[in-house]
């Protein structure tokens, strides 16, 4: 345990260096967040109630999405990103030395990573959000708390994803067509590009029924207090239930790339 | 009484690792070639030697390290290694080795040193009195103290390699593999990564198996050394051994006074001859005094020296040589 949370403040610690990186991406995130805020507000004029949200609603949603873009590496990135090098290079053979499995020290640097990302390009945008518009803030502590809890889980749920992605590296030698693919569905099925509230009726369903769903559009719908009671749980219990899933695959798809690179030679 | 059964630390037996390699002959067909990078190959290895383990490029060294590491399955044979079969046991034989290689590293590129040093205590687990004891000594006998807060992308590749061995070591191994330790070096570098070894073994008996192509690590550091080539060993034994076997010769150059033919004396042949100067080879295991004294007794001799078989050559000898049948 003491070993990840080093980790991940390592991993902390290493993006926060970049501290020019950061400013320009503040500002990208607020110049994009202002551009989606008009957008919208004009589709909510001319639609007003769209999907269940009103015209506040749907602002507060592209400022979400704005703060959760590099928190949740909804554009990819992030400690797969390493693996994935490690793979192409055979460096990942050095990681097969140590008495360490390699899913938690790769989550635990995600997540160390996410924490500075949600502190940095997560709040800062926010803030502007809140400076130029009107926008919904959580309905009560509960739904606040439920936001907070499902913000690592959604990291979670798409660091499994992207590690899965690396990993195909160990066959394919290079992930980034498989890299291409799953952040086109990442941007799309997240509700990053339109809130999954707005897509048509089965379209809709298979949207919110994907893992994608978990990186934004469950952490928005909390923030913005679309459900109640049991409902939260079950919004949460969605993310847990995916990232058991993912990681099992993870572990599965491990299993194999480690008997490849043993029995075949890499 | 009986002795006790010996165990030897490496105990490698009639091992052998094929590799199938798939080949498109034309558009559609395939075929597939088997490879076989290392077979029948047999040696042991106690606690506390300093093996060097070389041969040509391809000629299996990299495969046996996997194999004897525990990140490749042999097809055949027997192996273990610290008692453990590396295969089955890998991660905790992890625990007992330490592995350098000179082109990669274990290191995290953007940390510095010391943070790096941080995580290896934790990854292992090595007590923190024992990892501080273990850091400051290594530090010290690498002359580390002033690069421990550079981050590793920013030292130089002599730097590079004595954090990764300072890296291997922290957990106490009993045995530390190094695949090519002194690739790229300066001669300094090498010559002080080289002393640290030697201190190394001798302080704390670690075992080192050492892969090199740079036959001076071998020549200052090994008591003993496999060559490998076609995926076999071919020598075994020690460094003077191997003089030997290649039938090497030394050279004795005489510088006459006056140009004359070639000379004639017992126990050396004249390889060549230019102007007033002669060479002149004898086995290498031979005296050099009676040709010396040969020489001295018939020829008015100018200036004497002798140059000493090339190891290298001895080696490029071992390698065209087909290996011997067994028996």
């Amino acid at each position: 345990m003491s070993l990840h949370v080093a980790v991940a403040t390592r991993a902390f610690r290493r993006y926060s260096t970049y501290r020019a990186a950061t400013l320009a991406g503040i500002f990208t995130n607020s110049v994009f967040g202002v551009i989606y805020s008009y957008a919208y507000l004009a589709l909510w004029a001319a639609n007003p109630d769209a999907g269940g949200y009103d015209a506040v609603d749907a602002v507060t949603f592209v400022w979400l999405g704005q703060a959760l873009l590099m928190t949740v590496a909804l554009f990819g990135g992030g400690s797969t990103e390493d693996l994935a090098e490690r793979i192409r290079t055979g460096d990942v053979a050095i990681d097969l030395y140590r008495p360490v499995g390699l899913i938690g020290w790769y989550l635990a640097s995600d997540l160390g990573r996410a924490a500075y990302h949600l502190l940095s390009r997560g709040l800062a945008p926010l803030a502007v959000g809140l400076l130029l518009f009107d926008l919904t803030l959580p309905v009560s502590p509960l739904h606040a708390l439920a936001f907070v809890v499902s913000l690592p889980l959604a990291v979670t749920l798409s660091f499994t994803v992207r590690f899965l992605v690396a990993c195909s590296a160990f066959w394919l030698l290079d992930s980034s067509g498989l890299r291409v693919l799953s952040l086109g569905f990442a941007l799309f099925f997240s509700g990053m590009t339109l809130p999954l509230v707005l897509f048509p009726g089965w379209l809709g369903t298979v949207a919110e029924a994907m893992p994608f769903a978990g990186f934004l559009q469950v952490p928005a719908d909390l923030w913005l207090g679309r459900h109640e009671g049991v409902d939260i749980l079950a919004r949460l219990g969605f993310q847990v239930g995916w990232i058991v899933v993912l990681l099992a695959a993870c572990a599965l798809v491990l299993r194999a790339a480690t008997r490849k690179v043993v029995l075949q030679g890499g | 009484m009986t002795r006790p059964v010996h165990h030897p630390l490496i105990d490698v037996r009639d091992l052998a690792r094929t590799f199938v390699r798939r080949r498109r002959i034309g558009r559609l067909r395939r075929t597939t070639d088997t490879v076989k990078a290392v077979h029948d190959l047999s040696f042991t290895i106690d606690a506390g030697e300093m093996v060097g383990y070389i041969g040509p490029n391809g000629a299996g060294k990299s495969t046996t390290i996997k194999m004897l590491t525990g990140i490749l399955v042999p097809t055949s044979g027997a192996l273990t290694v610290a008692g453990l079969e590396p295969q089955r046991d890998r991660v905790e034989l992890a625990r007992r080795i330490g592995v350098v290689f000179g082109q990669r590293t274990t290191l995290w590129w953007d940390l510095p040193l010391r943070d790096s040093f941080d995580l290896l205590q934790k990854i292992y687990r090595t007590g923190p009195a024992r990892h501080r004891e273990n850091l400051g000594r290594f530090v010290e006998l690498l002359d580390l103290q002033d690069l421990l807060d550079t981050p590793v992308r920013q030292l130089s590749l002599g730097q590079r390699m004595r954090g990764d061995i300072v890296a291997a070591l922290l957990h106490d191994p009993e045995i530390l593999f190094l695949d090519e330790p002194t690739i790229g070096l300066d001669v300094i570098s090498k010559g002080r990564l080289r002393e640290f070894l030697r201190a190394l073994n001798a302080e704390r008996a670690t075992t080192l198996v050492l892969t090199t192509h740079d036959l001076q690590d071998i020549e200052a550091l090994c008591d003993r050394v496999i060559v490998i080539d076609h995926g076999t060993a071919v020598y075994d034994g020690s460094l003077t051994g191997l003089h030997q076997r290649g039938g090497s010769t030394r050279t004795l150059v005489v510088d006459l006074v006056d140009e004359a033919p070639p000379i004639d004396v017992p126990g050396a042949t004249t390889r060549r001859v230019e102007g007033p100067r002669q060479w002149l080879a004898f086995p290498a295991d031979a005296s050099a005094a009676p040709v010396v004294a040969a020489v001295a007794a018939a020829y008015d001799v100018a200036d004497l020296s002798i140059q000493e078989p090339a190891i290298e050559d001895v080696i490029r000898e071992l390698y065209s040589t087909p290996p011997a049948p067994p028996g």
